[in-house]
């Protein structure tokens, strides 16, 4: 056995690989076993082996996407608001008790007519990262967003958001102003609102955080951009009980814009420039403006009552499970 | 005379009286965590409860493996919990009062939710209008369950939708919040009830005290995520001993009723 090939496969399955060799070795070992064939089991070994390879070589090839979903040079949500909306006003606070940076909302016009943009922002150097909290929101940026949302609603703007967070903000002052619940308040607001809802997924698609924002009539994502129920990180860490499970489970998470449309979780997936977002940052914002001016103008067409029962429909349709 | 040690207060406490109290120690009113079976015994009218959505089970539907596959891990886990998943539903009465009744337990697989529990969930809530009865649930979960990836993240927002189709029926919707509850549970279903009772002690968090340490590197107060602290800070109507529980609840049905 070519001990070179277990460097290709993932280190959490090496122990079960290494076991079973051994296991082997030793049987070689009994002078009555002689003789015998060992060729099945070897070749079961080695299949397992390959089995093994190409899990890792998936999990890379995962991981790479997962890397290009928080490159910082992609496009940002203020980016994309920059390039699509014009005469665009952005709006603060949530009336409560605050205002959350990391989440932009406002109101601004796309082909003459008044469209509200929601999404988060990371920001990109140190500076810009600490005052936008790298997208993780609190409370009140879930609450501004619903303000926004109640806003487009009763004026019947349509409404874009942009998703690209790792997730909400895991602090005591956020769990102490109510995280959960405006979490799901905010999910609550986009189901009842009768304007379109485009959601496009442009980076880090993180848990909670992204889903209070992410309940759309058309759900896209940018090709290398996730979704996850997790991290990937957090999820080795739970279940793998160590870090060197993170590529994984990536992989078993099934966050890519492939996985997800083949769920039916999404709706469309936005192809990148060659490389990558972050190779042609102008022409992706162009492409992502083509792609909401389109949806836009399909789901004027359909009337309140249409686009909330679709949306209820969807979204309750979602799951998997046997039924006898 | 058996007895179990009490892993709050060190207390000897004796099996009978254990029970009799409800799984709650005598000495500290320490709320334990039970099973969805016993929930139901201790909450419903007996005999009341007819189960719906019993046909339904979860499926390895993504290959899902870590050390071990999510196939496996169910099978083990019906056996330990005899249970079919994280939850219960059905219809029963509450003192006389008819209710669509969901518990959860956290002994299948963490009460987590995956797509069973979202189905059941949504069932219930038919149920809900179907029959122009109140919707009670009994939480208990660590969240959303990875082992379905992001089919699980978006049951928070099927949950959301279906008890959100019972508010807008006008039929009250009341959550139980049980030791513990958090997560994507947490931050769907559970939080946009008309009332939020919780159990005393109950933790009651979106993000849990490791995420948190991790992240701020600072020791959290002794009462974080408590229902105490909940309660302090706006996020739960009222705290219940479990013993007035069915009598809160009742009351609130009638209460309800104008």
């Amino acid at each position: 056995m070519d001990l070179k090939k277990l460097e290709e496969i993932p280190k959490s399955y090496l122990k079960e690989i290494l076991g079973s060799l051994s296991k082997l070795e030793k049987l070689k070992k009994i002078p009555f076993f002689t003789g015998i064939h060992f060729k099945d089991a070897e070749r079961a070994l080695a299949r397992k082996i390959e089995t093994y390879k190409s899990v890792e070589r998936d999990a890379r090839r995962v991981w790479k996407i997962v890397e290009l979903s928080r490159n910082e040079n992609r496009p940002q949500c203020k980016d994309y608001i920059k390039g699509i909306f014009e005469d665009f006003v952005d709006l603060s606070g949530d009336r409560l008790t605050g205002e959350d940076k990391s989440i932009i909302a406002g109101l601004g016009k796309i082909n003459g007519k008044t469209v509200a943009a929601i999404g988060h922002n990371k920001g990109r150097d140190i500076k810009e990262r600490m005052i936008y909290n790298f997208g993780m929101s609190i409370p009140q940026g879930y609450r501004k967003s619903q303000r926004i949302m109640e806003l487009a609603d009763r004026f019947g703007f349509p409404i874009v958001t942009f998703i690209d967070t790792p997730g909400a903000y895991p602090a005591i002052e956020a769990e102490d102003d109510g995280q959960a619940s405006a979490i799901a308040k905010s999910i609550s607001v986009m189901f009842e609102v009768k304007v379109p809802i485009i959601v496009v997924l442009i980076g880090e698609g993180g848990s909670g955080g992204a889903l209070a924002l992410a309940i759309g009539n058309e759900v896209a994502m940018l090709e290398n951009s996730t979704y996850s129920v997790i991290s990937p990180e957090g999820c080795a860490a739970i279940l793998w009980k160590n870090p060197s499970g993170t590529k994984l489970a990536a992989r078993e998470l099934r966050l890519t814009s492939g996985d997800l449309l083949r769920l039916k979780v999404i709706d469309r997936i936005i192809p990148e420039p060659l490389g990558g977002a972050q190779n042609a940052p102008g022409r992706m914002v162009k492409i992502v403006k083509r792609y909401v001016t389109g949806a836009l103008e399909k789901y004027t067409r359909f009337s309140g009552d249409e686009l909330k029962s679709a949306k209820v429909h969807k979204f309750e349709s979602m799951g998997f499970f046997n039924k006898e | 005379m058996e007895k179990i040690k009490c892993k709050n207060c060190n207390k000897d406490i004796e099996n009978e009286i254990f029970i009799l109290n409800l799984w709650v120690c005598p000495y500290c009113n320490y709320h334990y965590t039970i099973g969805a079976r016993d929930r139901l015994q201790i909450t419903a009218d007996s005999n009341s409860f007819n189960e719906l959505g019993k046909n339904i089970s979860s499926v390895d539907f993504l290959n899902f493996y870590d050390v071990k596959s999510y196939g496996e891990r169910l099978k083990e886990t019906r056996l330990k919990a005899s249970l079919d998943d994280a939850i219960i539903v059905g219809d029963a009465q509450i003192e006389g009062n008819d209710v669509a009744l969901g518990i959860m337990d956290f002994g299948f697989m963490g009460g987590s939710m995956g797509s069973v529990v979202g189905e059941k969930i949504k069932i219930l809530s038919n149920h809900s209008i179907e029959k122009n009865i109140p919707l009670i649930i009994f939480c208990t979960s660590g969240g959303a369950r990875m082992q379905e990836g992001v089919i699980s993240l978006m049951q928070m927002a099927k949950t959301v939708s279906s008890v959100g189709r019972v508010k807008e029926n006008r039929i009250p919707y009341m959550t139980v919040i049980t030791n513990p509850t958090s997560g994507g549970v947490s931050a769907s279903f559970a939080t946009v009830a008309d009332i939020i009772i919780a159990e005393p002690g109950a933790l009651f968090f979106f993000a849990g005290p490791r995420v948190i340490k991790q992240t701020i590197k600072k020791n959290l107060p002794s009462d974080f995520g408590s229902a105490e602290r909940n309660l302090k800070n706006g996020q739960v109507d009222i705290i219940v001993n479990r013993s007035d529980l069915k009598d809160t609840l009742a009351n609130l049905l009638r209460l309800f009723r104008g």
